[in-house]
């Protein structure tokens, strides 16, 4: 079994729905975010459009979190997915700084590295992971890429030509597939970003209380 | 750090998180810059200790002395960085061996145990034959000890321009620049003009060919990778613009001319003005590449 995630970016219309669902689901802290959607604006007015695109972790088939690990903390289980045992880690941080899509960060709570997990726990329990759940336009298509009759891996016979993965330059083999992006959506570099459009930009930690 | 938008797009990014900013940081830079003179002063020990065994024999304690001091440095800052610090002993009964991480921590503990023990052949027993031998040894174990930093950096595979193997030859080129500062200063007026004159063209050698590493860097990185290009801007006029020069001036540039100049002028005085900006140089360089590459927006 190899888990696998496809985002139909033609339908995601950035309820961020998903965000709040991953949010409560996973008890993510202020601040941080194991998913969030992003939106781009494209074009200049009268002609412009706004585009939509869900970030998570791609949980790649050679990821370099796992690998970068040094306890193993980050680790593969048997379906496919990048798992990540926070009674081990560390928080050397490195996988934060190998991921190449910016989707590890540092738990302020635990002061542990955390991620998008496609919601193992509730795939253990045979449930689909909480954004799928939670779309209510059924824009996250989730399944096995293994199985040549599952969902997902139908929506990638029936849209071939359409579906891009994120940086492949990077040799990740990522199993998150986006159909209907564009430059500016999955490349950082392809879109301007100013200061101050950021979400909860000024948000941080209360000085007292633990410490971020 | 624009590099693909075209007017005819015009994306604006109006909605995202905030980005991580610098999560490796100056403890970062000081972890290096310690390791950089641990590792170089066995370096030079070695070599000052096969090519003069008779006028260097009074090195042997100090540097020893001086290599532990600066290895538990590194260490300290290696701990301290952590944000769960105290299960640093995960590394030893998890450990993941494809990490550069785990291998540095096992060469370092390695090579910590033998400067203990070199440190016990002559301080204790006064037993130089059985010093001179741990050093062979410690001199093994300083190479990876040196070079796992380029490793965790070439791993961290969205840092573009952490790359192996310039980052190896960095790693190499900064211990021996480190190692050999802290000789010249360690030194004082006990080393023969011979001696001094080997220390000088070490130390000048490796200014010049880290620094064009770094500037071969600086005008070729930017044509490999649309990344290194945007982490370059911020040294091409960027907020670290200033940093970057400084570095490169003091750590490479300074002593490169200061090395020429004793030579011609005999003065070792020179040599150690030379020696300390290498080492406070050194320590700005490593710190605005190590940080630059954590700029770049990953999403």
């Amino acid at each position: 079994m190899q888990l696998g995630f496809l985002v139909d970016l033609h339908l995601c219309m950035g309820c961020k729905g998903c965000e709040i669902a991953c949010k409560v689901e996973n008890e993510v802290p202020l601040s941080t975010w194991r998913l969030r959607v992003k939106y781009v604006d494209v074009g200049a007015f009268p002609e412009t459009k706004r585009t939509f695109t869900p970030l998570r972790c791609n949980h790649c088939a050679n990821a370099p979190c796992e690998r970068i690990c040094p306890v193993s903390a980050l680790h593969y289980i048997e379906n496919g997915i990048v798992n990540i045992d926070k009674e081990r880690c560390i928080g050397c941080a490195g996988c934060v700084m190998a991921c190449p899509y910016g989707a590890i960060y540092i738990d302020p709570q635990t002061q542990t590295a955390d991620k998008c997990t496609y919601c193992a726990h509730r795939i253990a329990s045979a449930m689909m992971p909480s954004c799928v759940v939670a779309c209510p336009v059924e824009a996250n298509i989730f399944g096995d890429l293994d199985d040549p009759t599952s969902n997902i891996s139908k929506y990638l016979q029936q849209h071939q030509g359409d579906v891009q993965v994120r940086k492949p330059e990077k040799g990740t083999d990522p199993h998150h597939f986006y159909v209907g992006g564009g430059n500016v959506q999955l490349n950082p570099l392809a879109s301007f970003r100013g200061e101050g459009h950021n979400l909860f930009n000024n948000l941080t930690h209360l000085p007292i209380g633990g410490h971020h | 750090m624009v590099h693909e938008t075209l007017a005819a797009t015009n994306a604006i990014v109006v909605l995202d998180v905030a980005l991580p900013g610098i999560v490796w940081g100056w403890i970062i830079t000081m972890n290096m810059w310690a390791k950089s003179i641990g590792t170089g002063i066995i370096f030079l020990t070695f070599f000052l200790l096969k090519k003069y065994p008779e006028q260097t024999g009074f090195i042997r304690f100090p540097a020893v002395a001086i290599s532990i001091v600066f290895i538990h440095l590194f260490l300290f800052f290696t701990v301290i960085d952590l944000h769960q610090m105290f299960r640093f002993w995960h590394i030893f009964f998890y450990p993941h061996l494809t990490s550069a991480i785990t291998i540095g921590a096992w060469m370092a503990t390695g090579f910590v145990g033998l400067l203990f023990a070199m440190a016990y052949a002559i301080y204790l027993k006064k037993d130089e034959a059985m010093y001179d031998k741990f050093l062979g040894w410690t001199v093994l174990l300083a190479i990876p000890v040196t070079l796992y930093t380029a490793g965790l950096m070439a791993e961290s595979t969205a840092r573009e321009l952490w790359q192996m193997p310039t980052e190896s030859a960095q790693m190499i080129l900064a211990a021996f620049l480190a190692g050999t500062a802290t000789m010249i200063l360690l030194g004082g007026n006990k080393f023969s003009d011979a001696i001094k004159k080997d220390l000088a063209i070490i130390l000048g050698l490796s200014a010049f060919a880290a620094f064009t590493l770094y500037m071969s860097e600086y005008i070729f990185g930017g044509m490999k990778a649309e990344e290194v290009a945007a982490t370059l801007a911020f040294i091409k006029g960027g907020e670290y613009t200033a940093m970057f020069w400084i570095g490169q001036v003091m750590a490479f540039l300074v002593p490169m001319a200061l090395v020429c100049l004793s030579l011609k002028n005999k003065s070792y005085y020179l040599l150690k003005i030379a020696a300390v900006s290498a080492l406070v140089g050194l320590w700005v360089s490593k710190h605005v590449w190590l940080v630059i590459p954590q700029l770049l927006n990953m999403s």
